[in-house]
């Protein structure tokens, strides 16, 4: 089974994500190649070796400088063609969905994305995806060749192997409407932390604080952990917190990794918005908060002592 | 100025959505509406209209019969003109299929920017417009945070995980709305009232050039071979009182690798 | 003593009549407008369609719209709820020659029994007359509601979602239409970048049809002087379950939870229909002229559940829609005396055309909207005006002389019987049952739900704890009905904020959404209390509205998504 890993990098990183998925797919077995798209990337190919990759595809030109994805999806479809990979892996970002999307119609391919797993079953791939806001899990598959796969953010860890990958360079050809779009200001690093859309880590806040005030001991953990704060509807419909941080039926919808549940009765309201996330933790005074039916760690207590006390212990252990 | 919206309608978020065990599709009985996320493009085509002062929306959607109330609610919002593609050949397509359908219907209008939202709600995955992109051969910029037009040209902030990109791409192209773009707009009395007369059109795959082999189940590339439930969320674990609960806590959690 | 009329609502009808104020080119001109698209409206509706599907020259007469239905809920039957076990009698008036089979029914009732319940037991006792079921079918209001809509638009009406009708437009003494209402205002009123702002929708002939406790009918009421005499309402909660097996017959009881002592005042009883192969509906009606300000409908139907007789019912189980309504339950007494008015008519619900002790109203209010159609049909020939004196009265005599008016007498006075408390009321509803209704004679009094003392007992003690399987929250109910109001959204409710302790707990536990709390910490009884208002909460089931407040239409598509209500 032929694989191809597409790899992202950003501001000289290979980006977690998609080595993850590298991981899996030399896991599962047989010969895994992958391709890094960029301008001064060649650097990068080692690190793919370590993760993996037998080989490593390096596609390095300046029509490739931007993160934009169409000239992507041209280097993508003469690789596939030529050397006959039947299974191309992405691990989902704005970027490579876009890609992968894109790498569908032209081979044309199937694609299956949002993955949380996958699997060789008989001789045949299978991908697992969650539907329906989580409450269901489809089997899927697909009909032919190649197969293309996104699999969801995070859902694999990126395990070092040893192992060094041959590199090869491939010349970069680009058709005329993939060149169209053009990038005049690249995002970088935003300061104040992740929007809790895209955070790892959350920490959230609800009636239980008492006084919008005490948002500043849930700042003061998020930022420890590099995470974002988040609201419930009851304290931004009280002005306590911003409409952008709200988490729930009415708000956002979330599935961070960590969840912290602080002074937050755990209404459906609020469950709907979250109860994707990876970890929950739920802190609060009444033993019969509805949170603590589906926290994963349940701490009844008084949110005012133990809050900070997370706080020093995590900064204690980054340093 | 000609603006194609692609449009598609979802459940009801009230509505019990279910896979049909049967079909393993998505069980579309019961209350749907127009997809929210759709009315954030649909807003935009009506603000870039309203703007240049002049211009023509046009509603595209693919989806069986029953589906046109959705697509009379676009009218009802603003839209010019709706064309509806349907055809029981198209049940069940993937995305490359789906693709397929919308650029063929979406060609047709010979459209100068075409708008897309940025999900589906029930089971895609943000995928659609580059899909279309790519056999349209035609620029795309997606997850659209504002929309600047000049002359023959867009001006985009793309929002990513990393902050917003500034992108610039020339008409025609496609853009994928996302939701902080613009609060969508009710439809006024007048408009749900005047959304019958506006022309209406209903396609299907022949009158599209469609072969049987490009649409509908035959022409798919996935499949969906079984349904489970969601793994529990395992055993959860309690911590009482105050005086080491933080330590537990940050045990828990490191055991995990999640600190 | 305290009671909720103590404390009225900042609410003024006359804030909701106005002129007409919009330009010709922004006004919108229909034939005949019917405000509510449920049963009585739809009723109205379809009987128009056809009457002008007949006249070809009426219908041009009319207009581009000639018949238009506008809806407050996201599409009809968004806001319909009810038992529901439906006589077919007007289906088969409405559409001749239509087999049962295709009208929107679940099933037909085969057997049926009523149960009184102890707190561990259950006797079966003889259904009286006025509830035997035979060749009634149980249905779904909210599908019923999605079905007549259908039928509607084939016969070329108009129907018109997620608009509120907010005012009356008057001018020249008549009727004119309605003005729709706002959509795009923030908390405190402010016009949002969305703001879209009502229209004036104008008729020769409005026919009210909002159903329980209808805004616009009250206006009309207190504007033309239509009432004399008060309603009284009972709240419904209602919810379904997907269940391996549903019984193989209706069933009502009565008894407990609800206590038979006169001081409570706690009428009504629990229904318990077989909805299809696969479903139950089961709720829990309650006349709102208890005394106990603990007392929570919602949660008497948590309770219900835990008897032994219901659980079983319900084992195996999952809960897939909840939801609440008030039903009018005066009968012939609380009618309005006149039912027409220059310019408009009020039908179904609005009007109170329910017959409690056969717990029936479905059939009635399609009847009303029928004569009511027929005669705005008569009022929109050329030659004929709609606002004369009189010009409308044939719905009038039309309703006194058809099956509405002589069901209710007979019933009169089974409901007014129970304020003596259950013996004593069943004794005397027997008495009149027997008699046909000529005994006891004359018609017995009935007191406005608000004029009746509250005070805080202790009934909530006995409440069952949510356990998410069996026994549910308020919250997650109000998420079960559908209901993603915006947070933002304006308040739609008029209520005094600053009331004795009693009042507000007797809203508090009313309230089935859990639209009002105290705030701050519980005071002595006796001391005023500040209220709080989650509006966007609200399922709009009128319960307020009967107990001190006063809800208004809020913006278009705002509230629940009934669907198998």
């Amino acid at each position: 089974m032929p694989t191809l890993v597409y790899l992202e990098d950003h501001e000289g990183e290979l980006v977690k994500g998609s080595l993850g998925v590298l991981t899996k797919a030399a896991q599962l077995g047989g010969d895994v190649a992958v391709v890094v798209c960029g301008s001064g990337v060649q650097g990068l190919a080692a690190q793919a070796g370590r993760y993996g990759a037998a080989r490593v595809y390096v596609a390095d030109d300046p029509a490739l400088v931007a993160p934009l994805p169409q000239p992507r999806v041209d280097v993508l479809e003469a690789l596939v063609r030529e050397r006959g990979f039947d299974t191309v892996l992405f691990g989902a970002s704005v970027l490579a969905t876009d890609v992968a999307a894109g790498l569908a119609a032209r081979l044309p391919a199937g694609l299956n994305w949002d993955l949380v797993d996958l699997e060789v079953r008989d001789g045949k791939l299978v991908g697992r995806r969650p539907a329906l806001q989580d409450s269901v899990y489809a089997d899927v598959g697909w009909k032919g060749e190649p197969r293309l796969a996104l699999v969801r953010s995070g859902t694999f860890e990126p395990v070092e192997g040893g192992g060094e990958a041959e590199v090869e360079e491939l010349a970069v050809e680009t058709q005329d409407f993939s060149r169209q779009a053009v990038m005049l200001e690249r995002a970088h690093a935003e300061s104040e932390g992740p929007s809790i859309e895209d955070a790892d880590v959350i920490v959230a806040g609800g009636r239980g604080l008492g006084s919008p005030d005490k948002f500043g001991l849930l700042e003061e953990l998020a930022q420890a952990l590099g995470g974002a704060v988040a609201a419930t509807r009851a304290v931004v419909d009280a002005g306590w917190y911003p409409y952008a941080t709200q988490v729930g039926q009415t708000g956002k919808t979330v599935s961070p990794k960590l969840y912290f549940a602080c002074g937050i009765s755990g209404a459906i309201q609020h469950k709907v918005g979250m109860q994707a996330s990876g970890t929950i933790v739920a802190i609060n005074k009444d033993p019969n908060a509805p949170i603590f039916e589906y926290a994963d760690v349940g701490v009844v207590g008084d949110l005012h002592q133990i809050v900070p006390k997370l706080t020093e212990l995590v900064r204690e252990r980054r340093t | 100025m000609r603006l194609a919206v692609c449009v598609k309608e979802v459940p009801e978020a009230s509505a019990r959505t279910r896979i049909d065990p049967g079909t393993l599709r998505l069980d579309r009985g019961g209350a749907a509406t127009l997809n929210p996320f759709d009315a954030h493009a649909l807003e935009e085509a009506l603000r870039i209209k309203e703007r240049t002062g002049e211009g023509e929306v046009v509603a595209v959607m693919m989806a069986p019969l029953p589906a046109a109330d959705s697509l009379r609610k676009a009218l009802a919002i603003g839209a010019d003109r709706a064309v509806h593609v349907a055809d029981d050949a198209l049940a069940g397509s993937d995305l490359v299929a789906t693709a397929r359908t919308l650029a063929k219907a979406v060609e047709r209008e010979e459209p100068d920017l075409i708008l897309l939202g940025q999900q589906g709600g029930d089971s895609d995955g943000a995928v659609l417009w580059s899909a279309l992109a790519d056999l349209l051969r035609l620029p795309v910029v997606s997850q659209a945070a504002s929309l600047e037009l000049a002359e023959g040209k867009v001006a985009v902030k793309r929002q990513t995980e990393y902050g917003y990109d500034l992108i610039e791409a020339p008409l025609p192209c496609i853009v994928a709305v996302s939701d902080a773009i613009n609060e969508p707009r009710y439809p006024s009395l007048k408009g749900i009232m005047g959304a019958k007369k506006k022309p209406h059109e209903t396609l299907n795959a022949a009158d599209l050039g469609l072969g049987a082999d490009e649409i509908g189940e035959a022409g798919s590339r996935t499949e969906v071979y079984a349904l489970a439930d969601p793994p529990s969320r395992g055993d959860s674990v309690r911590i009482e009182g105050d005086g080491a609960a933080a330590e537990k806590v940050v045990e828990y959690l490191t055991e995990r690798k999640l600190i | 003593m305290t009671r909720p009329a103590d404390f009225p609502p900042p609410f003024d009808w006359r804030e909701f009549v106005a002129e007409p104020t919009d330009p010709p080119d922004e006004r919108i001109d229909v034939g005949v407008l019917v405000v509510g698209a449920g049963p009585a409206g739809l009723s109205a509706a379809i009987r128009l369609g056809q009457l002008l599907e007949e006249q070809p020259d009426v219908r041009e007469r009319l207009g581009d719209v000639p018949v238009a239905v506008v809806e407050k809920g996201r599409a009809p039957g968004a806001h319909l709820l009810s038992g529901a076990v439906i006589n077919p009698r007007a289906f088969r008036e409405l559409f001749p020659g239509l087999h049962t089979e295709e009208m929107p029914f679940r099933g037909a009732v085969v057997r049926e029994g009523v149960y009184f319940l102890t707190p561990k037991r259950h006797l079966r006792v003889p259904a009286p007359p006025t509830m035997w079921n035979h060749n009634h079918y149980v249905a779904s209001i909210s599908e019923v509601g999605r079905w007549l809509a259908e039928r509607a638009e084939e016969v070329g009406v108009t129907i018109v979602p997620e608009t509120s009708a907010r005012t009356l437009l008057v001018g020249g003494g008549r009727v004119l239409g309605v003005r729709t209402g706002d959509r795009g205002r923030g908390k405190d009123g402010e016009e949002l970048p969305t703001f879209e702002p009502g229209s004036d929708l104008r008729a020769r002939v409005t026919i009210l049809a909002e159903g329980t406790q209808g805004h616009l009918a009250g206006v009309a009421s207190a504007r033309f002087g239509l009432a004399s005499r008060p309603q009284v309402y009972a709240l419904g909660v209602k919810e379904v379950w997907e269940v391996p097996r549903p019984p193989n017959r209706i069933m009502h009881t009565m008894g407990w939870p609800l206590r038979g002592g006169k001081q409570y005042r706690e009428f009504g009883g629990s229904f318990i229909y077989p909805l299809g192969e696969d479903k139950v509906a089961l709720g829990m009606v309650v006349g709102l002229d208890y005394t106990d300000a603990t007392l929570s409908v919602h949660d008497l139907l948590q309770e219900l559940k835990t008897h032994p007789f219901v659980h079983g019912i319900l084992a195996g189980g999952t809960r897939v829609a909840w939801g609440a309504k008030t039903i009018p339950e005066g009968g012939l007494q609380a009618l309005p005396d006149r039912l027409s008015f220059p310019g408009g008519m009020i039908v179904g619900d609005s009007a109170g055309f329910v017959n409690v002790p056969a717990l029936k109203g479905v059939h009635y209010a399609m009847k009303s909207g029928i004569l009511a159609a027929e005669t705005a049909f008569e009022a929109v020939r050329p030659g004929q005006t709609a606002w004369g004196p009189g010009s409308l009265e044939g719905y009038d005599e039309g309703v006194r002389g058809s099956y509405i008016w002589t069901d209710l007498h007979r019933m009169r006075n089974l409901r007014p019987a129970f304020k003596h408390g259950f013996t004593r009321g069943a004794l005397l509803a027997g008495l009149s049952l027997n008699t046909l209704g000529k005994l006891p004679p004359g018609t017995m009094e009935l007191e406005r739900d608000t004029d009746i003392s509250v005070t805080v007992g202790d009934r909530a003690r006995a409440y069952p704890t949510a356990d998410g399987e069996l026994v549910f929250d308020k919250l997650s109910s109000v998420y079960l009905s559908g209901n993603r109001t915006r947070d933002d959204a304006p308040s739609h409710i008029r209520v005094d904020r600053k009331v004795r302790r009693e009042v507000a707990e007797a809203w508090r536990h009313m309230c089935p959404a859990q639209v009002y709390e105290l705030a701050g910490e519980a005071s002595p009884a006796g001391n005023v209390v500040d209220v709080e208002v989650t509006a966007s909460n609200c399922v709009q089931c009128g319960a307020i509205s009967a107990k001190g407040g006063r809800l208004t239409p809020p913006e278009g598509g705002d509230g629940p998504e009934y669907a198998l209500m």
